[in-house]
């Protein structure tokens, strides 16, 4: 059974100009899938073509125009908002600026808890600093501040805390970009090892080819708010259809 | 040797002490090279560039041995002997075009400052110099791109306005750092094609820094892996990359999947730990705390990069195969 099923969906936004008047840009065009449980979905494409948008429509930090969206066999417009973040959680690109910088490590991962759930801090902290642990961090960093940590670490308290609910879905939006090499390839396999253990089914959106072609059991490849293609991550990479996954595929050094 | 580079260091002073951004690092570059230059942020790589041209800031103290630039000796520290070259022998290409470029002055006005400035061209003239330039690096209707100013133009457009900018006076050595970074994967293979024609064109020579080694390998003759203010690996290109010594060249090497080829879904060969922080260099090797086979030599002694090829600096390299 799917646990995300996107339908017909369609986004656009309208931008003010002078004297009145008005021009709408669609960003996502018809776009279709489906996410069956346990799997990593890659999506893939060039900036400007909708991939951060379909993040947010996934996550309710935005509205769309017209199509469906069923999480865990309800509307995604009707899951209650207490609901929903049980459901699905997003680790965002920049752990520079996704991070307050203002709290201390195991306050950011036991916010959800404490919002959300209404847990007393003190058991909040002791859970966020076991999952610290889960994420490779010391816990005994737990007292530090965001500046105090690498751009690597940063990203797994992103992670630490969109895992706090124990959410179905994870929605990473370029979780690596912003990370060096070495580092990278230590935040995906971390991803790896936290989807078996949690069960999770993540929505990987990245530019990186190579990241992608890694990480996820299927791959869609968006081009202009479209879905240009989709397959298992094996046959589009090795048989790409569509000129623009052929033409990505080329320029990838 | 176009550029012949001995013992040049860099350091940072700071409140709290100096800081050693590069230390000791020598390389040369032979007319019509490209050598790649791979690291992770905070190796150095930009660094050593910026001290080329001139442009560390005043915090900056630079130690060099020699320096020699087509065989004339420079002083790093003297802006009066790099005024005249910058721009004009050597150029440089920045990551972020929309940063790089002036965002108060036209396209036209930047590209005919150069001009104006090492060739002691008339505006006119100069104007004409930048048509024909932007016309080279692919960019249409170029009389009327000369009176936008960079907001207008997309990144890719930038990025081919600053490399216009840089060949404008026909350098001997073109600096490219991280020329695509901030680019998408079809503009950066477009941008990167460019600059390789025009390197052959004008025959120049061409360092291309980059963290992605998938990128250097493709353009590159030579590869230099810096780690912490150190070059740690140098040598033809298809020698490092198949036959990696330093335990970090293969790190790298290994922790980047391929969009190309290997199975998915299997644990990359991750470098435990990060890059040392300037104000917290190790002792030793200062790649020992990540390594894999670290002794207590490498706690003690920092090794020296060996003068004859393959050049590395380790106590216990891989082997060659």
């Amino acid at each position: 059974m799917s646990l995300l099923s996107v339908k017909n969906l369609s986004k656009s936004y309208v931008t003010k100009k002078l004297a009145g008047k008005s021009e709408e840009r669609k960003v996502l065009n018809n776009v279709q899938f489906e996410l069956a449980e346990n799997k990593i979905l890659g999506i893939v494409g060039e900036s400007g073509c909708g991939k951060s948008t379909l993040a947010k429509v996934l996550t309710r930090l935005e509205d769309f125009q017209s199509g469906e969206i069923t999480l865990c066999g309800q509307n995604l417009r009707e899951i209650p908002q207490k609901e929903l973040t049980h459901l699905i959680q997003m680790v965002f690109q920049d752990p520079y600026q996704s991070l307050n910088p203002r709290k201390k490590a195991w306050e950011i991962i036991a916010d959800p808890l404490i919002v959300v759930k209404n847990t007393p801090r003190l058991e909040a902290k002791k859970m966020a600093l076991a999952m610290m642990a889960k994420v490779g961090l010391l816990p005994e960093l737990g007292e530090r501040y965001p500046h105090q940590f690498s751009g690597g670490q940063r990203q797994r308290i992103g992670i630490a805390r969109a895992l706090m609910l124990k959410p179905k879905v994870l929605i990473l939006d370029e979780p690596v970009s912003a990370l060096d090499v070495s580092i990278q390839a230590q935040v995906l396999n971390l991803l790896l090892d936290l989807q078996k253990e949690f069960g999770l089914s993540m929505i990987f959106i990245s530019h990186d080819l190579s990241v992608v072609k890694h990480i996820s059991d299927e791959t869609l490849v968006l081009y202009f708010g479209e879905v240009v293609e989709h397959g298992p991550s094996e046959q589009v990479f090795s048989n790409p259809q569509h000129t623009y996954t052929k033409t990505l595929l080329e320029s990838a050094p | 040797m176009l550029l012949e580079i001995e013992k040049l260091s860099v350091q940072f002073k700071t409140e709290s002490g100096n800081l050693i951004a590069l230390r000791d690092i020598s390389f040369s570059l032979a007319e019509g090279e490209i050598l790649g230059v791979v690291g992770e942020s905070g190796s150095g790589k930009s660094v050593s560039n910026l001290a080329l041209m001139g442009l560390l800031p005043d915090n900056a103290l630079i130690q060099t041995k020699s320096v020699k630039f087509q065989n004339q000796n420079l002083a790093l520290n003297s802006q009066k002997q790099l005024r005249p070259l910058r721009g004009k022998k050597i150029a440089m290409i920045f990551q972020d075009p929309m940063t790089a470029l002036n965002p108060s002055l036209t396209v036209g006005y930047q590209l005919r400052e150069t001009l104006q400035t090492h060739l002691e061209l008339t505006k006119k003239e100069a104007s004409r110099k930048a048509i024909s330039l932007l016309e080279r690096v692919g960019i249409t209707s170029a009389e009327e791109r000369l009176k936008v100013y960079p907001f207008e133009l997309s990144g890719g457009m930038a990025q081919r306005v600053m490399i216009a900018m840089s060949i404008s006076c026909n350098p001997k050595l073109l600096i490219a750092d991280e020329p695509t970074t901030a680019l998408d994967v079809t503009i950066q293979k477009q941008i990167l094609d460019l600059l390789i024609d025009l390197q052959k064109e004008n025959k120049m020579s061409m360092i291309l820094v980059s963290h992605d080694l998938a990128l250097v390998k493709k353009y590159s003759q030579r590869i230099q892996v810096m780690y912490a203010g150190e070059i740690i690996e140098t040598g033809p290109t298809d020698q490092v990359i198949k036959h990696p010594h330093h335990p970090y060249t293969f790190g790298l090497l290994k922790a980047r999947p391929s969009a190309h080829t290997g199975k998915s879904k299997e644990h990359l060969y991750a470098i435990p730990g990060t890059v040392p922080s300037l104000r917290a260099r190790p002792s030793g090797c200062q790649f020992h705390p990540r390594c894999d086979r670290s002794t207590e030599v490498c706690v003690k002694i920092n090794p020296d990069i060996s003068a004859s090829e393959p050049s590395f600096a380790c106590h216990h390299p891989l082997e060659s195969l």
